[in-house]
């Protein structure tokens, strides 16, 4: 079964024009004037993975749409019991959701899901894989401060590996030809990582890396999804770390990103944190439109 | 069938007319008439050159006759996991593939490591519909730590010895398997995967499975392996390895210094091995997993050049059913394998004969003279006069598409659903008689 329509499983195979769409229509999205365009539509949140975010953020936007959220967490519902991926979604779908929310750790969950249940999926996360409104909540960002795609430099530092934030913002980036540099230890950032779409570049230096960008995504390391891999902290916060010193060989004007949780001290310092040109905050802040948007489009209703 | 009937029937003499045989043993590739009587091969000869009368008679025209197929790689999933696949349903499904013999996977529950299980596998009872192979396991529970008792083993029928679904990873206990297997003249068959290297993973590493956030498995886990069991074969005297669902170019460089070095070391390739590639999966579509796991393009390349120059013995299916819920789930978390028993000849030919330019005579010996070689077998593997009456006849032209649904296995866990394939199994005869005609 093909995936209802409206699903949005991940960013590599929308295309540029529906993301142009979404994107304006999020900026016709607030939370503080709400449109009932979802009015009486029951959005299931089924997450199998922690996350303060992206949840809380659906959960907004779904409700200033005027939807009923149901949150489903592993712990205290069935799944922990060993139901299957599959009868959940089953079970919420008997339940009455006309849309699912879902994270899950491992990659291609949702899409099993959605070739499944003929609700739409919304994949909030899935393993190492993609997170699509991740991607488009930060393009969201990156346009409201820049403008246009048009000749951006975009570095994404960090555990690249391990990052569905940073494989779905590869594809999303690509799509506008923006120049992505992707920079980070051999471990984290493998040669291949460049393949994953066009326009990608890798080096090992934040010299390289920075000169001449607009955009500096942080990623965080993510000690839970290592599994085996030892990574030389205090060797990382020395090559890689983001510090004043480092952000002055950006463009003057650059603006540094992370997806969140940001460990301080470790990808980046507080004072890069909390400056001038971070923009962690605005970032989850545009979370909540942008997700209103995929919300409506879910449901036909991106009009 | 009931085994008094298949009795009756083996009694019988049945006269195969009109074919074309090609037994690669015999060096035959030539039209050629084949009577079978009492279970054994009475009478090769010209068009109707044969002697020897007949109760039946078998209308071969337009089609190739060739000794019954071995498939050295099957998981029947008995005892223990019957949800899966039985005795019953997986040699249906042999024999709907042309395969009069199939080698048992011990890694069942229990696991078959002890002479008890191997007599249990070779009862009438199990109900099997093509000659059953019992394969044991080379360590007790297959944990890898103590080795079984090869010799016992042996003496109630194991046909080679092998923890497949896992390696025989410690150094020690390989060394004194293929010492053991020597003494004994018994092949020791070799999962090689280095699983300290594919921890979590679900795939071959590559951009597809950094694409879709899989962990790959380093196609250096299987050569890693693969170089240092031909390194020892090549010290141990008599030592006879043989390499599972070999799926890496650099395992064959391997082999080919083994081979090179006369030592006893033999391989085998999968079907799906030598169509699909990594790239060839679709996204997250469980029926793709498998392990080995489907390769770079350029392991396919180098498994095709190894399958047509002789590097490769022989074609093993490694049909490996699972139950659909067993399937349809998150991809890291669901079952390796695929069924392959019911496409295995017609992908050969369509990949290696049509595309490859492989030539039959040596397909047919990548499911006959080659599997029989690897593991000893007597009087099978070719149609001489004399050796048991398993014959394979089948359509090289015929074009039809596989259709998962109709699976004589208990299982559809198949890529190859819907694929229009070249090359069909008409009768498998199984000791004289018909099992299975299509």
């Amino acid at each position: 079964m093909n995936p209802a329509r409206g699903s949005l499983l991940g960013i590599e195979h929308l295309e540029a024009a529906e993301i142009v769409r979404l994107l304006q229509f999020a900026r016709r999205m607030n939370p503080d004037k709400p449109r009932p365009l979802l009015k009486g539509k029951r959005v299931l949140l089924l997450f199998y993975e922690s996350s303060t975010r992206t949840r809380s953020s659906f959960e907004i936007a779904a409700k200033s749409l005027g939807a009923h959220t149901v949150l489903i967490q592993a712990i205290g519902s069935s799944i922990e019991k060993g139901e299957s991926l599959l009868d959940t979604g089953y079970t919420v779908r008997s339940v009455g959701a006309d849309i699912i929310v879902i994270r899950h750790p491992n990659a291609g969950a949702p899409h099993v899901m959605a070739e499944h249940i003929d609700v739409p999926v919304i994949n909030a996360g899935d393993g190492l894989h993609e997170h699509p409104s991740q991607a488009l909540l930060d393009a969201y960002t990156i346009l409201r401060n820049k403008k246009t795609f048009k000749g951006l430099q975009v570095a994404i530092v960090g555990d690249i590996f391990h990052s569905r934030v940073a494989r779905s913002a590869c594809h999303l980036l690509s799509k506008f030809g923006v120049k992505i540099i992707l920079c980070g230890p051999p471990e984290l950032v493998p040669d291949i990582a460049i393949t994953l779409a066009p326009g990608i570049r890798g080096t090992r230096h934040m010299e390289d890396a920075l000169r001449g960008t607009d955009v500096v995504m942080l990623l965080r390391v993510q000690k839970e999804r290592l599994a085996g891999l030892r990574i030389d902290l205090p060797e990382y916060i020395a090559r890689y770390q983001m510090n004043t010193a480092r952000l002055k060989l950006a463009k003057k004007d650059a603006i540094v990103m992370h997806p969140g949780p940001i460990i301080r001290g470790l990808e980046l310092t507080s004072e890069v944190a909390d400056g001038p040109q971070a923009r962690i905050l605005e970032e989850v802040h545009n979370g909540v439109p942008t997700r209103m948007a995929i919300l409506a489009r879910a449901m036909g209703k991106m009009r | 069938m009931t085994e008094k009937k298949r009795a009756s029937l083996a009694n019988s003499s049945l006269l195969i007319k009109g074919g074309h045989l090609i037994d690669p043993a015999a060096r035959v590739d030539a039209p050629m008439d084949v009577l079978l009587k009492n279970g054994r091969v009475a009478e090769v000869a010209a068009p109707n050159k044969i002697r020897g009368r007949a109760d039946q008679k078998l209308d071969a025209r337009g089609l190739i006759v060739a000794p019954g197929f071995i498939d050295l790689h099957v998981h029947l999933r008995e005892p223990g996991q019957t949800h899966k696949e039985t005795i019953p349903t997986g040699t249906a499904a042999a024999a709907a593939g042309g395969f009069t013999s199939v080698c048992t996977m011990p890694n069942t529950i229990p696991v078959v490591d002890s002479v008890e299980w191997i007599e249990w596998l070779r009862e009438p009872e199990r109900g099997a519909m093509v000659n059953v192979f019992a394969i044991a396991a080379a360590t007790q529970a297959s944990q890898g730590t103590a080795l079984t008792d090869f010799r016992a083993l042996q003496g109630a029928g194991a046909i080679a010895v092998t923890d497949d679904g896992k390696p025989i990873l410690e150094d020690a206990i390989m060394r004194r398997a293929l010492v053991l297997g020597g003494e004994l003249s018994l092949p020791v068959v070799q999962h090689a995967e280095d699983t300290r290297m594919t921890e979590n993973c679900s795939m071959h590493a590559g951009a597809q499975s950094f694409r879709l956030g899989l962990r790959g498995m380093n196609a250096a886990a299987e050569a890693s392996i693969v170089e240092r069991d031909v390194l020892l074969a090549m010290q141990i005297p008599h030592a006879r390895l043989h390499v599972a669902h070999l799926s890496t170019a650099d395992a064959l460089k391997s082999v080919r210094r083994g081979k090179r070095a006369k030592a006893r070391v033999s391989c085998e390739v999968t079907p799906h091995h030598f169509t699909l590639t990594d790239e060839d999966m679709r996204d997250y579509d469980s029926n793709y997993k498998m392990n080995p796991p489907l390769r770079a393009a350029s392991d396919r390349e180098a498994l095709l050049d190894a399958l047509g120059d002789g590097t490769v013995e022989a074609i093993a299916t490694d049909h490996a059913p699972h139950a659909a819920h067993e399937k349809e789930m998150e991809f890291e978390r669901a079952a390796f394998g695929i069924t392959g028993l019911e496409t295995a000849l017609a992908l050969a030919i369509t990949r290696l004969h049509r595309e490859k330019r492989i030539p039959l005579m040596r397909i047919v010996e990548l499911f006959t003279a080659g599997p029989a070689r690897c593991f000893d077998f007597r009087g099978r593997g070719s149609l001489v006069r004399g050796s048991f009456a398993d014959v394979t006849v089948f359509d090289a032209k015929k074009q039809w598409t596989f259709d998962a649904a109709q699976s004589r296995s208990k299982s559809k866990n198949t890529p190859f659903d819907g694929w229009k394939l070249t090359g069909k199994v008409v009768a498998t005869i199984v000791g004289g008689s018909l099992v299975y005609s299509g």
